[in-house]
């Protein structure tokens, strides 16, 4: 039998370094493979024997793109490992800068790492020659996201406001209540936005996921809520081991996931949609509904149309929360020294973001376990995969391998993350 | 004139790195289009998927040395770009992950990943410069992307760019912040730090953890002694030096200086 490998050696518009290869014998595909040839960086084994109060800043070097992500898992973990309760205006303070990452990364992903792949160009830059006014767009969707960041966090990228019991410093009502304007103009871009996302050509390609991502009673998730999934699950975060489980395959720098006795699964926009449609505001839903979306989605291709959605809930949320803000009495509660075991979920961009430490009494971190959401999306993009190349055989070679690269870039990978994720090669033989 | 004088080519590489260095340029959201069409992109990853060959004029390098294979790498790169700019802390000083520079990297393996025998990684985080001759050296985790934008134009005129080697210090008064060393007793870096972030930690509050690395004459002697005044004992201190430019020289020999 003959076979070929479809490859890509280095895999662009996502985060970080990876490739791809996809082998074939025949018309069958015999092995999907994700490489992240990312350089390891152990952070794991380096944030131990630093204090507690500096982990914020370490752990945000593990991803340029969500920093803010890693620096709300850490705080959440070690506040949990202190029994440590914050202010109720540190709490929306939390979300409205998890809002301005989310719009920051959604928009960056959205126009620039998406969208070229639906009208056919190699970036935004080449795109925005055809379609300059949609990458403008884009660009001042993403501005705003960032002044959000800079606002609360002092830059866009790794923030150095946050704290563990709170912030450094907190932003007073006036300035919040300037980002005022610009909400109200990113609120009705991103409802265009998700017009003109559900108004591109998707393939049809419906998979049978086990959506995961955190659940809050009355909220759409960012900090807090149980771990769920579509399959069942339905724990605190403290039972995420018991329930999920990491391990090392060759081909990877990453470490891979899966549920324990079933397999893969997906975390990210998706899967928020899917376990959370009617805790969005109802601008976000009826955006969704225009938009002919509904939960849940199960085509990945579509994963762009539900960003859009989470942009104007990001833009909605935002707007609700400078509207209500008062800031706390202190901008953060005194930590002191103590040993204690925590851990904490959070929604990032790309999906739920598990982090356990133990503390020593010195307030030394003793352990720690960081999983990020590329590495649980890692298995289910391979079997994505599995299931696409089949469908693509009849198409020229340059399709099909541009068409692999979509269906990784519709799960945002970050690779950066994941090792601390990609390359395709497709093989036929 | 020839009007259609060729554009310079930029290209953008990474190594080991978290992607925020180069993420500034995508954040530059009001100059990208401009510095598009000033120049040709020919090759960044991480915004698109036409990947031109080299050779070219310009060479952004994100990220340190901690592989066999970038460390060969990084050689063709060099042979490839005429001006070789390093951005960033990782680039410039190794990065954080130059803390494995002080341990038995093995054992960090171990402690990270359940088979350890599938990784490949070299036992120090290096910055470009250990490596092959860097023409210009933006610090900064992250760097600032005003300062890339300036070293992009000073780099395509040919003049040296304007970025400062003073102190964190002069930027905290510049921007009338209280000294919070002096008046709150916080230990802060700002005295030994370049400046170029804008002096954003002490305007929020808390002490600079130094991550635009030494500035050009720092006295890390005296600061220590402060620190000590301050009330932080060696291993305090020695943690404050080991952060994100641990690696860099000053701060290499301050921190090994409290063990």
């Amino acid at each position: 039998m003959k076979t070929r490998t479809i490859k890509v050696d280095y895999l662009a518009r996502v985060e970080g370094e990876g490739a791809l290869a996809v082998k074939l014998s025949g018309d069958k595909v015999v092995d999907v493979q994700l490489k992240i040839f990312e350089p390891p960086r152990l952070f794991e084994a380096f944030v131990c024997g630093r204090h507690f109060s500096e982990l914020p800043d370490l752990v945000a070097r593990i991803c340029g793109i969500c920093p803010v992500a890693y620096q709300m898992s850490a705080v959440h973990a070690i506040e949990s490992a202190l029994g440590i309760t914050i202010d109720p205006a540190v709490r929306l303070l939390r979300r409205l800068f998890y809002c301005g990452e989310w719009i920051e990364s959604h928009a960056l992903h959205i126009y620039m790492l998406h969208a070229p792949d639906f009208l056919g160009y190699a970036d935004a830059i080449r795109m925005a020659r055809d379609h300059r006014e949609l990458v403008e767009q884009g660009l001042r969707i993403k501005k705003i996201g960032n002044r959000i960041v800079s606002l609360i966090g002092g830059r866009e990228i790794h923030p150095v406001s946050v704290a563990v019991g709170g912030f450094y410093r907190v932003p007073s009502r006036q300035e919040l209540r300037a980002l005022a304007d610009d909400l109200e103009w990113g609120l009705d871009a991103s409802v265009k936005t998700a017009r003109f996302a559900s108004a591109l050509e998707f393939p049809d390609f419906v998979q049978d996921y086990e959506f995961v991502s955190l659940s809050h009673p009355n909220e759409y998730p960012f900090n807090e809520g149980r771990v769920e999934s579509s399959k069942g699950i339905d724990i605190d975060a403290g039972l995420y081991d018991q329930h999920f489980n990491e391990y090392h395959v060759e081909h990877s720098n990453a470490l891979q996931s899966a549920v324990r006795g079933r397999g893969s699964y997906l975390v990210g926009p998706m899967a928020r949609f899917a376990l959370n449609f009617d805790r969005l505001p109802p601008v976000a839903r009826q955006a969704a509904r225009e938009c002919g979306l509904s939960a849940p989605c199960n085509n990945p291709f579509r994963s762009i149309v539900v960003r859009a959605v989470e942009l104007v809930f990001a833009f909605a949320e935002a707007l609700r929360i400078i509207k209500t803000y008062q800031p706390p009495d202190q901008p953060r509660v005194p930590v002191p020294d103590q040993a204690g075991t925590g851990c904490a979920a959070t929604e990032a961009p790309r999906g739920l973001l598990y982090h356990r430490y133990e503390i020593g009494g010195d307030g030394l971190v003793k352990s720690a376990r960081i999983v990020p959401p590329t590495s649980q999306n890692q298995k289910r993009i391979e079997e994505d995969l599995w299931n696409l190349v089949p469908l693509l055989l009849h198409r020229p070679e340059h399709e099909i391998t541009w068409k692999c690269e979509q269906a990784v870039r519709n799960y945002d990978p970050c690779i950066s993350c994941a090792t601390h994720f990609l390359k395709l090669r497709l093989e036929r033989g | 004139m020839n009007s259609k004088r060729r554009k310079p080519r930029i290209g953008v590489f990474k190594f080991a790195s978290c992607d925020g260095c180069q993420l500034s340029l995508l954040d530059a959201e009001d100059e990208l289009l401009d510095v598009a069409a000033a120049v040709d992109i020919a090759y960044f990853p991480e915004a698109s998927r036409a990947m031109l060959k080299g050779p070219y004029d310009i060479g952004l390098v994100e990220g340190s040395i901690t592989t066999h294979h970038d460390a060969g790498r990084i050689q063709k790169v060099r042979k490839q770009c005429r001006t070789l700019i390093t951005i960033g802390a990782c680039a410039t000083a190794g990065g954080i992950q130059a803390l494995r520079n002080w341990v038995d990297t093995a054992e960090y393996v171990r402690a990270v990943y359940a088979t350890p025998k599938y990784i490949r990684t070299l036992s120090l985080s290096t910055p470009i410069a250990e490596h092959v001759p860097v023409d210009f050296e933006l610090r900064g985790c992250p760097i600032n992307k005003n300062h890339l934008l300036e070293v992009i134009s000073a780099a395509l005129i040919g003049r040296k760019p304007n970025i400062p080697t003073y102190s964190v210090c002069v930027e905290c008064k510049r921007r009338g912040n209280v000294c919070i060393a002096v008046a709150q007793g916080v230990a802060c870096l700002g005295p030994v730090t370049q400046a170029g972030c804008g002096a954003i930690c002490p305007a929020y509050g808390r002490g600079c953890y130094g991550c635009y690395g030494p500035m050009e004459t720092p006295n890390t002697a005296a600061l220590t002694d402060q620190f000590r005044i301050l009330g932080n004992d060696g291993s305090q201190i020695r943690r404050a030096y080991r952060g994100f430019n641990a690696w860099a020289w000053e701060f290499r020999k301050a921190g090994e200086e409290c063990e």
